[in-house]
C-alpha cells in the first residue's frame, strides 16, 4: 500500500496546457500515472497528449471520475484552483504552484477545511508511490517502490533522501513534500499519521527546516503514537535570523523556528535525528536492522523467526490468531520486546 | 518586503490608523523646515534605516528647540548606527523622520502576523510597550494577549474590546483602543501585510490612542498587486550583492562565512550550507539557482559569489532531476573558463546523467574537485579548504 496516491488515482491536471503543466503532464504519464483528464477554462473539448481537456473540474469530475487533482496555474489564479477542485468533490489536491500570496491560502484553507478534501502544498514537488503514482514535478526514476515513507517541506533536498535511501537499498512507500510556505494545506504531523497508519510503511524520514513550528508538533504526535522508526534532519542550521532563505516559510522570526531548537524536540520525541543530510538514508537503514535484531534476538528463544520485518504495531494488536505462524511469532517476539523494555 | 517607519505610517494614515504629525527629511535643511511646520514645543528626530533598536542605538532624540532639530539632526544623518538587529556593521542614516512630540501616558504593545500553526491572522497586545517582545515573550508569555482572527470576516468589535481590556485601558480609551485596533487589521489585510507592529502603542495623557512606531513588512508573493507599496522599496537598504543577484533571477543571500556554494532549490541549498559548517567551513552565501541550471545561470552564480572576498572556495550541489547533469557540467565547464575561476570549486552533480556529467568535469582540464555524494563532497570542502 501507499498514501495519499496509488493505482486507483484518477487524476485531473488543473492547468494542462500551460508551459509546467503540459512539460510535466507528459512526464507523469510516461511513469505511468493514470492521468484522465486536464482543465484548462476554455479549451474544453480539446485533448492533450490524448487526455481530453474540460472547461472546469466539475466536468472532469463528471465525465472523466477524476478523483485526485494537481495544480500548475499561475500563483494569481491557484487558490481559486484548490477551493474549485475541493468543490468539484475531489478527495486529494496537490498543489506545486510557488508564489501564492498567504492572503489567499488562508481562504483557501479554511474554505475546503470542512469538504473532507487532503490539500497538499502549495510550493511543493508533490506526491509519489513509486511503481504506481507520480503526481507532481519530481523525477520518477530515483525512486524505488519500498516501505519508507518519506516527508519534506523541499523538493530537491527530498530527492537527495530519496536517493540515498534507494543507494542503501531502501525503497519508498510514498515521499510527500508538503511544500515551503507559511500556510499548507497538510503539516507534518497529518502526513506521519497516515504514514504511521498504513501498514506497508515501516519507518519514515522526515525532513524540516527553519520557520514555523509543524516539526515539533509533529513531533508531539510521534512521541505519543509513533512505534515505526522515524529519522529527521532539519536544514539551515546556518541560517541567520531575520532572512527568508528560499521559501517564503523558512524564516527564524522572533528568535523562534530555529534549527537547533526543532533538533532538540525532535530528539526528545524519540526521533533519530541527523546532524549531517547525508547521513539520512544510511541512519534509516542502521534503525531499520536494530529493530529487526532487537525482535530477533527474543525470538530465537521461542522458535527461529527468520525474517522480522516489523509489523504495523495496531495489526498485530488487533488479533493475533489472524496472522500467519510466522507473523504470529514476530508478533509474540514483539510483545516480548515491549515488556523487557518497559521493565528498563 | 520591509519598509522605513514613515512609509508605514503613511500607509497607517490611509487606512484612519491615528498617528503622530510628521514629515520625512533627507537633509538638515528639511529637517529644520519640517519642524517648523509642525509647530513646537517639541519634536522626535527619528533615524530611518530598516531596523529596529534605533533608540537604544542613538537614532532617536527629543528636540525642544529648532536649534535642537538642526543640532540632532546633522548628527544622526550620515552617522552609521548599530543596533541588535543591523549587525555590527551597522547601517547609514540617510533618512529621517521629524515627528511633533506626543504627552506620554502608557507605552503598549500591538502586534499582528500570520500564526502558521493555524493558518490564521493574530492580533498580539502587551501592557510590555516599547520592549523587545520576543524578551517579553521569554520571559513572561502570561503578559502577551493573543486574539485569532477569523478569515473571511476579520476582526471584530467584541475582540478589540476584549482586547482593550485586557490591556487595562478605561472609559474613552477603550473605545478609542477599539477603532484603532479595527482600522489597523483592515490596513494589515488590505495591504497583504505579513507583519504590523505598532511598539509602543501611546496612550496619551489626553486619552488617545496613537501609533508612535509602525514596522510593516509585506508579503513579497503578493506585491503584484499592490504597486504603491511596491514602489517604497529603498535600494539603500538592501545588500548590493542581492539587488544584483536578483536582476539575474537568482535568490541570494550574502553570510559572513568563507566557503560560496550555489545549489538548485531553497532546502538543499540550506542542507548544503550546513554540510559546509560540518566540513570545517562557513558558508559565504544562500545561493539557489532554481531549475534551469544552465550556463548564463552558472555564469552569474559565479560572478555574484565571486565579488564576495571572503570567499576561499567554492561548492557547487545540484540535484538534476528534470535538468540533465551533463548539460549542467557543460554550464559549469563553460562558465568556470569564461569566468576564469582562480578559486578551489567542489562540484557534486547528482540525478540523471550523473555519470557522464562527473566525466565531462574531470575531462575538462580544469581545476575541479568532483564528488559523488554529499558526504563526499563535504570531504572535499574540508580537504580544499585545510590546503588553502
Amino acid at each position: 500500500m501507499s498514501i495519499l496516491v496509488n493505482k486507483k488515482t484518477r487524476l485531473v491536471v488543473q492547468g494542462i496546457t500551460g508551459q509546467e503543466g503540459s512539460f510535466h503532464t507528459e512526464q507523469m504519464l510516461d511513469y505511468g500515472t493514470n492521468v484522465v483528464a486536464g482543465v484548462t477554462p476554455g479549451k474544453g473539448g480539446e485533448t492533450f497528449n490524448g487526455v481530453p481537456v474540460y472547461n472546469t473540474v466539475k466536468d472532469a469530475v463528471t465525465y472523466a471520475k477524476a478523483n485526485t487533482s494537481v495544480i500548475f496555474v499561475p500563483p494569481a489564479f491557484a487558490a481559486d484552483a484548490i477551493m474549485e477542485a475541493a468543490e468539484a468533490g475531489i478527495k486529494v489536491v496537490i498543489c506545486i504552484t510557488e508564489g501564492i500570496p498567504a492572503a489567499d491560502m488562508i481562504k483557501a484553507y479554511h474554505n475546503i477545511k470542512d469538504k473532507g478534501v487532503v490539500l497538499i502544498g502549495p510550493n511543493c514537488p508533490g506526491v509519489i508511490s513509486p511503481g504506481q503514482a507520480k503526481v507532481g514535478i519530481m523525477p520518477g526514476f530515483i525512486h524505488k517502490a519500498g516501505k519508507i515513507g518519506v516527508v519534506s517541506r523541499s523538493g530537491t533536498l527530498t530527492y537527495e533522501a530519496v536517493k540515498q535511501l534507494t543507494d542503501v537499498g531502501l525503497g519508498q512507500s510514498t515521499c510527500v513534500g508538503i511544500g515551503g510556505d507559511p500556510v499548507i494545506g497538510s503539516k507534518f504531523a497529518e502526513i506521519v499519521k497516515l504514514f504511521n497508519e498504513d501498514p506497508d510503511t515501516h519507518g519514515i524520514i522526515m525532513i524540516g527546516e527553519i520557520g514555523g513550528s509543524a516539526e515539533e508538533e509533529a513531533a508531539a504526535y510521534i512521541k505519543k503514537f509513533v512505534k515505526k522508526p522515524v529519522v529527521g534532519f532539519i536544514a539551515g542550521r546556518t541560517a541567520p535570523a531575520g532572512r527568508r532563505m528560499g521559501h517564503a516559510g523558512a524564516i527564524i522570526s522572533g528568535g523562534k523556528g530555529t534549527a537547533a531548537e526543532k533538533m532538540s524536540v525532535m530528539k526528545k520525541a524519540g526521533i533519530k535525528v541527523v546532524e549531517s543530510p547525508a547521513d539520512m538514508g544510511v541512519t534509516m537503514k542502521k534503525a531499520l536492522e536494530a529493530l529487526s535484531a532487537k525482535i530477533k534476538v527474543p525470538a530465537k528463544k521461542a522458535a527461529p523467526a527468520k525474517k522480522a520485518a516489523p509489523v504495523k504495531k495496531a495489526a498485530a494488536k488487533k488479533s493475533i490468531a489472524k496472522l500467519t505462524t510466522k507473523k504470529k511469532l514476530v508478533a509474540v517476539a514483539k510483545k516480548t520486546v515491549k515488556k523487557v523494555s518497559k521493565k528498563k | 518586503m520591509k519598509i522605513h517607519e514613515f512609509q508605514g505610517k503613511e500607509i497607517l494614515r490611509k487606512y484612519n490608523v491615528p498617528v503622530p504629525r510628521g514629515f520625512a527629511a533627507t537633509s538638515v535643511k528639511e529637517a529644520v523646515s519640517a519642524a517648523e511646520q509642525l509647530g513646537g514645543p517639541v519634536w522626535v528626530v527619528k533615524a530611518q534605516i530598516h531596523a529596529g533598536g534605533r533608540g537604544k542605538g542613538g537614532g532617536v532624540k527629543v528636540a525642544k528647540s529648532i536649534d535642537e532639530v538642526k543640532k540632532y539632526a546633522s548628527e544622526i544623518l550620515g552617522m552609521t548606527l548599530v543596533t541588535h538587529q543591523t549587525g555590527p556593521e551597522g547601517k547609514l542614516v540617510k533618512k529621517l523622520l521629524i515627528e511633533e512630540g506626543v504627552n506620554i501616558d502608557r507605552e503598549l504593545y500591538l502586534g499582528i502576523t500570520l500564526d502558521r500553526a493555524i493558518s490564521k491572522n493574530v492580533v498580539m497586545v502587551s501592557t510590555e510597550g516599547g520592549m523587545e517582545i520576543e524578551k517579553v515573550a521569554e520571559e513572561s508569555p502570561e503578559k502577551i494577549i493573543k486574539c485569532a482572527v477569523a478569515p473571511f470576516i476579520g476582526l471584530q468589535p467584541y475582540q478589540a474590546r476584549e482586547l482593550a481590556f485586557a490591556l487595562g485601558l478605561k472609559g474613552a480609551q477603550v473605545a478609542s483602543a477599539t477603532k484603532f485596533l479595527i482600522a489597523l487589521y483592515k490596513a494589515y489585510e488590505a495591504t497583504d501585510a505579513s507583519l504590523a507592529e505598532i511598539n509602543p502603542l501611546v496612550v496619551t495623557k489626553e486619552g488617545n490612542v496613537i501609533a508612535l512606531d509602525a514596522k510593516m513588512n509585506f508579503d513579497d508573493n503578493a506585491m503584484y498587486r499592490h504597486k504603491d507599496i511596491e514602489a517604497y522599496r529603498d535600494l539603500d537598504e538592501e545588500d548590493s550583492l542581492e539587488i544584483e543577484a536578483s536582476k539575474f533571477n537568482l535568490n541570494y543571500i550574502k553570510l559572513d562565512g568563507n566557503v560560496g556554494c550555489m545549489v538548485n532549490g531553497a532546502g538543499l541549498a540550506m542542507a548544503t550550507m550546513d554540510i559546509i559548517k560540518l566540513a570545517g567551513g562557513e558558508p559565504a552565501n544562500f545561493l539557489d539557482v532554481g531549475g534551469g541550471a544552465n550556463k548564463t545561470t552558472v555564469a552569474n552564480g559565479f560572478k555574484i559569489i565571486l565579488s564576495d572576498p571572503n570567499v576561499k572556495a567554492i561548492l557547487i550541489n545540484i540535484f538534476g532531476g528534470i535538468v540533465r547533469c551533463d548539460r549542467v557540467a557543460q554550464g559549469v565547464i563553460d562558465a568556470a573558463r569564461e569566468i576564469e575561476v582562480k578559486l578551489p570549486i567542489v562540484v557534486r552533480l547528482e540525478g540523471t546523467n550523473a555519470k557522464e556529467a562527473g566525466v565531462m568535469l574531470n575531462e575538462s582540464g580544469l581545476a575541479f574537485e568532483v564528488a559523488g555524494s554529499l558526504h563526499e563532497a563535504a570531504e572535499k570542502v574540508t580537504k580544499v579548504l585545510k590546503a588553502s
